[in-house]
């Protein structure tokens, strides 16, 4: 046993015991002690994906643990960093749990012990080395993400829809990965990953052209990926914020892991016009989602729809590499893989903050709609530097951790261009044009969600009233705001580690991308960026900018306060300021061909003459035009075929029998007839 | 001697900037037919402003107070680290376009919260519009420049001015000609130059990035109209040096340098010539008529792109 494999058990076990503890203790405890194995669980399993990076591997085979098929564990370096991402989200979420659930429903039995057991599965899932192993994961991490979504069912009844769609879709998504997989596996001796391997060279194009669309689409629904995203923006915004963050920036992360390891490990990377596929459904979701994100007046709903963004983005770093593995350009294809995976890194880093800070603010003001937030940098100091942090980590700018993958990812799509190939031409163009709207879009979003909800003034009195959140939560809030610092500052120390996992997902990604700590200078290709030195540089300028000011004026005097502008009409009220609403007003303005928002404007005159306006109601709503045109004629014709069926149950046992026999003997007749 | 040329470079361009914006001002006055104040007037009015005392509009917060500093820092380190002299500066390195374009960015993010900030309705407007614009400039400039990269394999700006200096027939190809067009209208948007916007109006209907500082008096005033005059210098200075690169220093001697100042400000100068000339027979377009304009600029920056593609 290594160390991987020590940890990795070790990892399992702990938060499995974390559920019983939190099943056991009573309820003063049990917060604390959940929330602290679950911590220790999470690091746990940090350790294991490091040590998987650093060349270690752990496999187990149990074949008595599941009946007929039994569990195959093998811990790779790719499964090693989606664990370690897994590991590391579940340290601070667990950590901000114990401030967060306190005091609330949340603080149940059952939603202390799920948690753990969420983890569990999610960490289980990188692991599994067989059909059945990683199906069994897979519906564990949904179910238990399921119970956590619905935790606050009786508070808001949105949640319970939430949670219908997010159970419907998600099994959905179960269901079609299952059809790829089983037909995968009829073609080979058994269900392990091994022999599906060495089965996936014997298989015609085509059916491994279905397998892999089959897998495709139910790990980009799980992903959050355009059109499958339906359940995200509705999950994320209803769950508990801790469980918000576990889902945005652990769980969405199987489905690339998913993609990742069934097209490039299982499949061989097969042919170019998946990756295709992939790259064109990333580019829709990247440049989807960030719209909607902007225009969303719900902070938590726009951290789901930048979620959809950023694994979008991922997508187009895992469809460049499939496309350039496919070409047999094995350094631009490992390129865009570490880009991808340092994406997936960051996006946990940043995500997992900004749904904590979101939730620590839901929780003091009651309201997740940034009309009615602002203010909070006086009322709430903390939650709101935090929320700075993880805002320019995620608007791709520098010195934030976004702007290295987004960077990275550019660098590899820069020498497409010897990529032969009609088709690829026209995507390759299109992605990096969907990369950089989405970046553009995204410093709005970000610039608007910090701005309106954290400063100005507050515009209601919740928001004035809010008070800053426990110390653990604040604690943890700034441990993953460390994490983004790092990974913004410091991705040389992390890219070159990432070239196992790429490795590990084919052997034509095999070579290291990057060389360097303070510099990264890619390999192969020319290229080289240090944010570290760029931010001395920043810091440098700064200081300079700001002794040389002091230097010229000809007063020592500190800052006087003054009235603000107000056109001498006396002081200015909260309601005078720009909303969340009117902010993003151009930009629907600019966008409203692909949104659609609908609103109405409702102007009730005084009652003297209709030339004077006692009051306007504006009203915005920004419907989810792909789910309008592609989902609800499916519900439709979903509904009516039952309606049409209800014809037939007509209550009557007897005519239930006489389906039964007829049914049965309809297939004697169609085997007699065909065989 | 790379260190000299990178300390005048900066002193070129923090010092030349309110100059650049001073002969602008004047061209347009004389056109226009009035006296005009000369073209030292920015300086006069930069010394006034860094003298006067600081104040803090009430509400506002540490944002508002540090947004200027960081606007200026981060065209500061751009102004460092772009090869505006030499075709490899001392941070040559550093001046990766993607990266210079994020910081410029990240100033104008910095300034449109600090206008958020005030809680005035001007702030948030001006706020509002601007990140509009950015929203999809930065797309632009990055598509733009990316169609300037695909060939020559490296978004080095270095790299790509010494291709165009081996190679002087890359500028007339479809693809430098598409992309010029695309960071000419990106770079009028970024600057708040008119048809886009109009930098000397106070009209709150159509005030972009005036509405956004209107709070900001004093040395912090002097702070944004410096950095966006420096801003102005560093877009045209990147465009002339992007498609027009001769005059700039192949190797270290002293002369090349000389040769260099003397083109770069002769270069940028004229383009900022032509842009205030321009000015004067045009007028600013509608707010939401810009889009139009920009999606149009971010199509010809994506043709670009894909003409790099097919042509490489």
């Amino acid at each position: 046993m290594n160390l991987a494999a020590v940890s990795f058990v070790l990892a399992l076990a702990i938060s499995i015991l974390a559920a019983l503890t939190a099943l056991a203790v009573d309820n003063r405890v049990r917060l604390l002690a959940a929330g602290t194995l679950t911590a220790a669980g999470g690091a746990m399993a940090v350790v294991s994906g490091i040590a998987t990076l650093g060349g270690q591997t752990f496999v187990a085979d149990l074949p008595d643990l599941l009946p007929l098929f039994g569990v195959h564990i093998s811990l790779d370096a790719l499964g090693g960093v989606f664990v370690m991402v897994t590991g590391a989200v579940a340290v601070v979420v667990a950590i901000y749990g114990i401030g967060y659930a306190r005091g609330g429903a949340l603080r149940g039995r059952t939603v202390q012990a799920v948690v753990p057991l969420f983890v569990a599965a999610m960490l289980l899932v990188p692991a599994a080395a067989s059909v059945a192993t990683l199906l069994v994961a897979w519906e564990l991490m949904a179910l238990t993400s399921l119970i956590l979504v619905v935790a606050e069912h009786r508070k808001r009844p949105a949640v319970a829809i939430a949670g219908q769609w997010y159970a419907v879709m998600t099994h959905l998504g179960l269901v079609v990965i299952l059809i790829g997989l089983m037909i995968f596996a009829a073609h080979s001796s058994d269900d392990t990953f091994a022999a599906l391997r060495t089965a996936a060279d014997g298989l015609s194009p085509a059916i491994r052209g279905v397998v892999f669309v089959a897998t495709f689409a139910g790990f980009a629904s799980k992903a959050g990926a355009v059109p499958l995203h339906a359940w995200l923006p509705r999950a994320h915004p209803e769950a508990p914020s801790h469980v918000s963050a576990l889902m945005s920036a652990a769980m969405v992360n199987a489905g690339v892991y998913g993609i990742i390891r069934v097209g490039f490990d299982l499949l061989g990377a097969g042919a170019r016009w998946w990756w295709l596929l992939v790259l064109v459904v990333g580019a829709v979701s990247a440049v989807y989602g960030i719209l909607q994100a902007v225009l969303s007046t719900d902070l938590k709903r726009l951290l789901g729809y930048s979620t959809t963004e950023n694994m979008g983005i991922v997508l187009i770093g895992v469809g460049a590499a499939g496309i350039f593995a496919t070409s047999g350009q094995r350094v631009l294809a490992g390129l865009a893989m570490t880009a991808a995976l340092l994406h997936v890194i960051n996006h946990a880093a940043f995500k997992s903050l900004l749904f904590m800070a979101a939730g620590s603010v839901v929780q003091a003001t009651g309201t997740r709609s940034l009309d009615d937030l602002g203010g909070l940098r006086t009322t709430m100091p903390a939650t709101t530097a935090m929320f700075a942090v993880g805002a320019l980590a995620a608007s791709a700018l520098p010195p934030g951790a976004a702007f290295v993958s987004e960077w990275l990812l550019l660098q590899g799509l820069i020498h497409g261009v010897e990529t032969a190939g009609m088709a690829t031409a026209i995507a390759m163009p299109l992605s990096v044009a969907a990369v950089a709207l989405t970046a553009g879009v995204a410093v709005a979003t970000f610039v608007k969600a910090f701005g309106i909800g954290f400063l100005a003034k507050p515009r209601t009195r919740a928001a004035q009233n809010a008070v800053e959140r426990r110390p653990e939560m604040i604690a943890a809030m700034l441990t993953a705001a460390v994490l983004c610092g790092g990974l913004a500052l410091a991705p040389g120390l992390i890219v070159p580690q990432l070239a196992p996992a790429a490795g590990a997902a084919g052997p034509l990604l095999s070579d290291p991308a990057t060389e360097g700590a303070l510099t990264i200078r890619l390999q192969g290709v020319s290229g080289s960026l240090s944010p570290v030195l760029m931010m001395c540089a920043l810091m440098i300028a700064a200081v300079g900018v700001v002794a040389l000011t002091r230097l010229a004026s000809v007063t020592r005097a500190r800052r006087t306060e003054k009235r603000l502008w107000d056109c001498g009409a006396g002081p200015l009220s909260p309601r005078m300021e720009y909303t969340a609403t009117s902010f993003a007003e151009p930009l629907q303005r600019v966008f409203d061909d692909v949104l659609e928002p609908e609103f109405d404007v409702d102007v009730t005159h005084v009652r003297e003459s209709r030339y004077l306006v006692d009051r306007i109601e504006y009203r915005r709503r920004v419907p989810d035009r792909i789910e309008r045109r592609l989902y609800e004629p499916v519900l439709r014709a979903v509904a009516a075929w039952g309606r049409g069926g209800r014809g037939l149950a007509s209550g009557s046992v007897h005519r239930y029998l006489g389906y039964g026999f007829y049914t049965l003997i309809g297939v004697f007749v169609v085997l007699a007839v065909t065989r | 001697m790379s260190v000299v040329s990178a300390v005048v470079q900066l002193g070129v361009v923090v010092l030349g900037s309110p100059l650049l914006v001073g002969v602008m001002r004047q061209m347009r006055a004389r056109m226009e037919g009035r006296v005009g104040p000369g073209a030292l007037q920015p300086w006069r009015d930069l010394r006034k402003l860094l003298r006067k005392e600081r104040i803090a509009p009430r509400g506002t917060s540490e944002v508002f107070q540090f947004a200027p500093v960081l606007l200026m820092a981060t065209t500061l380190v751009v102004a460092a680290v772009a090869p505006f002299l030499t075709i490899s500066p001392v941070l040559g390195p550093a001046g990766d376009l993607f990266a210079v374009v994020a910081l410029l960015t990240l100033g104008a993010a910095a300034l449109a919260l600090a206008g958020i900030d005030t809680g005035t309705a001007f702030g948030g407007m001006g706020a509002s519009r601007e990140m509009t614009i950015i929203a999809l400039v930065e797309p632009t400039l990055l598509v733009a420049i990316f169609a300037l990269s695909v060939r020559v394999g490296s978004t080095n700006l270095g790299d790509i001015i010494r291709a165009t200096v081996d190679d002087p027939a890359l500028v007339i190809s479809p693809v430098s000609l598409l992309a010029a067009v695309a960071l000419a209208l990106a770079i009028i948007a970024e600057t708040g130059r008119i048809p886009v916007d109009n930098p000397s109006t106070h009209l709150e209907l159509t005030m972009v990035h005036e509405a956004m500082v209107l709070e900001y008096a004093g040395p912090d005033l002097a702070l944004v109209e410096w950095a966006s005059a420096m801003r102005l210098t560093v877009f045209l200075g990147l465009f002339v040096n992007l498609f027009m690169p001769w005059g700039v220093a192949t190797d270290a001697s002293l002369v090349a340098l000389l040769v260099a100042v003397l083109m770069f400000v002769v270069k940028v100068g004229v383009l900022g010539s032509f842009l205030a000339a321009g000015e004067v027979f045009m007028a600013k377009l509608r707010l939401f008529r810009v889009p139009e304009l920009l999606a149009g600029s971010f199509l010809l920056a994506l043709l670009a792109v894909v003409a790099s593609y097919f042509l490489a």
